[in-house]
């Protein structure tokens, strides 16, 4: 183990470059490019070995590592906001031909009019395309979570991609010291890739060509099926690696405070971090008040929000807003708490366009909402 | 390689879902015997999709993997950054894709591949329209055809690919045509033996597109050489060379025959013949093509 004081996105990179990828292909945009940039350094110091393609878009990014993937290669990538978006259609191919790629998305605003700050409606808008999300609240959790996505994805009842989000600049670009564990400790941990299947000369298959109705419904099903495995072996895999590196950020959710909690607050993100500390001042203030950091959103920890549904009053915040409807975690918490007798939720959209959201205005949501004074959804400084 | 030295073993099998009279499928035949069974073909949305057939089935003796449309030329570009890694540098990887996914919407992927120099060959069977999704106009199409979506006549000429990839200064470029085997064989053998990004384009004379009888696909594609609409050249290392009768009308040694004598028998072009001679939109056709000729023996090969 050594300490490695450095960025959200550095943090990022050293974790990638230590799951030893094969290949990695990559697009640059602010503000991911530290992440990038970290990993041509690596490149250049020989200390990654594997293929690096300096791709001109996105699209051709996601495609390279589809095409790297799909030939047996375990395969890295990272983005952000726009750049997410214009690789939608890939992302979709990419979970249907069941390819274990890794991805890290610094969540960053949506344009016009640009705005390079964060929210989540970047990753949030490509919840359908069947990739495992997680979202993550320290630079050590980046670490470990890439690790661990690495494991996730590569596993036989998985094979699927996951996406690794980290908030901008917050994280990105912010310092924190991470433990970073030997080489080879990882190399034991996460193995040699051996592809579930790959295009092959010896064994010569069409992949991906024309599929009728029955079939097609099948590969879906078995996403579907492959996404809730995944749900019982996301909290496993972090109970393993929590036996190698010390480090455990929760499973599908971190909970903080919750024994004896009346109200349960819901965030994901930095807010989750930051959430922690208006736990505590309210719980000093005498509120019966925890959290439940959302670390996964696909899939998505229905059993468990009903579990919070049955203990508590619960308070989402969302850093996103599905326009037309309302904040995307609060209408997934209360899709989940559907037929459950006498649960309460009420939702915030807060921090959009990389608006800060400090403790201080978390303690005021979870006032007003504890008071009974919250309507159902609500905009948080909307008037400023 | 002479046709009687072609591997008798055939990559694409009976029973695939071609249409009667399909360019593709003779290009896909001639050019899996050169390329042999070494070879991984990345494959986008465009006819040769169907071609492969349904699912669970294919046509294919070799690993496919198809893509999205635009995305040919990408996708090889992680199979052959993975086949270098696994140090599988013995098999081939060839994107195969058409008019549309080359001229218009992979142009950009293509254009990065080709400037990163992966080392892949890059074939793009023209048949001068979206026929796979029914006979749409694309960049490919030549002025004045009938498309489902130029109902009076492509209103702009072509663009010219050949140019554009020129301008990438790749180790090999080559346009060839599936009415000339030797060609077509001659320039994919080549292409397979270089190292660095190959760009082959293949004239493919489509029956139903083009409105022409089936059984004419062959002598189609002679006719688009014989008038000059189409040539048959390679450029190695910046040297470009035209081939057969190509050669011929860029050395002014015959004279090129009459686009019209070629698109006089393509239904897609009726419009110019009736209910009387267009004579203002055949010109053009001939213009643009003495143009074109002209600048191959100025700009590419001092003649």
């Amino acid at each position: 183990m050594s300490i490695m004081m450095d960025t959200g996105n550095r943090i990022a990179a050293k974790a990638a470059v230590m799951a030893k990828p094969e290949v990695v292909a990559a697009y640059p945009i602010t503000p991911q490019t530290t992440l990038v940039e970290a990993i041509a350094e690596y490149v250049a110091r020989k200390e990654f070995k594997g293929e690096y393609i300096c791709v001109e878009s996105e699209h051709s990014a996601m495609s390279a590592c589809i095409g790297a993937s799909a030939a047996g290669s375990r395969t890295f990538t990272a983005t952000s906001s726009h750049g997410l978006l214009l690789m939608h259609e890939m992302l979709h191919w990419a979970a249907l031909a069941r390819l274990p790629i890794v991805m890290c998305n610094i969540n960053r605003v949506i344009g016009p009019g640009w705005n390079i700050w964060v929210d989540e409606n970047d990753s949030i808008s490509q919840r359908d395309t069947g990739w495992i999300q997680f979202y993550c609240s320290s630079n050590q959790e980046i670490f470990d979570t890439v690790i661990q996505a690495f494991k996730l994805a590569e596993h036989e009842k998985v094979v699927l991609p996951v996406m690794v989000n980290l908030n901008a600049f917050i994280l990105s670009h912010t310092s924190m010291p991470a433990q970073i564990p030997e080489q080879q400790t990882i190399d034991d941990y996460l193995g040699k890739y051996v592809p579930h299947w790959k295009i092959d000369i010896d064994n010569p298959t069409t992949f991906g060509n024309i599929i009728g109705p029955a079939h097609y419904t099948k590969v879906r099903w078995a996403m579907q099926d492959a996404q809730q495995k995944a749900k019982t072996l996301i909290p496993k895999i972090a109970k393993d690696w929590e036996k190698i590196s010390g480090y455990f950020h929760g499973d599908l959710l971190e909970y903080y405070k919750c024994e004896g909690a009346e109200h349960i607050l819901l965030a994901m993100g930095a807010i989750g971090a930051e959430s922690k500390i208006a736990i505590d001042e309210m719980r000093k203030a005498g509120q019966k008040i925890g959290l439940a950091r959302v670390r996964v959103i696909r899939p998505f920890p229905t059993e468990e929000i009903i579990k919070l549904g049955k203990q508590a009053d619960l308070i989402v915040i969302d850093r996103n807003i599905s326009v037309g409807l309302e904040g995307a975690l609060f209408n997934e918490v209360k899709a989940a708490l559907y037929g459950q007798s006498g649960a309460k939720a009420t939702g915030f959209i807060a921090g959009l366009g990389g608006k800060d959201v400090t403790y201080q205005d978390i303690e005021t949501m979870c006032r007003k909402s504890m008071k009974g004074n919250a309507k159902e959804q609500e905009w948080y400084g909307l008037e400023e | 390689m002479a046709l009687k030295d072609l591997p008798v073993d055939e990559c694409l099998l009976q029973g695939n879902a071609a249409c009667p009279g399909c360019p593709a499928t003779i290009g896909l035949r001639l050019a899996l015997k050169a390329l042999g069974k070494k070879t991984i073909m990345v494959v986008p949305a465009c006819c040769t999709a169907v071609i492969e057939s349904l699912y669970p089935h294919t046509s294919f003796d070799i690993p496919v993997m198809n893509i999205a449309f635009e995305a040919a030329a990408a996708g090889a570009s992680g199979v052959e950054a993975a086949l270098r890694q696994q140090g599988r540098t013995d098999i081939t990887v060839v994107a195969w894709a058409g008019d549309g996914g080359t001229y218009d919407i992979g142009i950009q992927a293509l254009s990065g591949a080709l400037e990163r120099r992966t080392n892949f060959i890059y074939i793009c069977y023209n048949n001068q329209i979206y026929s796979n999704t029914g006979i749409q106009r694309s960049g490919a199409t030549p002025y004045s055809a009938w498309t489902t979506t130029t109902v009076g006549g492509k209103d702009e000429f072509r663009k010219e690919m050949g140019e554009i990839i020129l301008a990438h200064h790749i180790p090999y470029a080559a346009q060839t045509c599936i009415s000339y085997p030797e060609d077509l064989i001659s320039k994919i053998t080549k292409a397979k033996n270089i190292h660095g990004p190959k760009y082959i384009e293949i004239l493919a004379p489509c029956p139903p597109g083009w409105r022409f009888s089936m059984d004419k696909t062959v002598e189609m594609g002679r006719m688009a050489v014989d008038s000059g609409a189409w040539s048959l050249w390679e450029c190695e290392n910046d040297v470009m060379t035209f081939n057969g009768k190509s050669k011929l009308i860029l050395e002014k040694k015959i004279p090129r025959k009459p686009v019209e004598e070629w698109i006089k028998y393509q239904g897609r072009f009726s419009h110019l013949f009736k209910p009387q001679r267009d004579e203002k939109r055949l010109k053009a056709i001939e213009d643009y093509i003495d143009s074109l000729w002209e600048r191959y023996r100025k700009c590419y090969t001092k003649i």
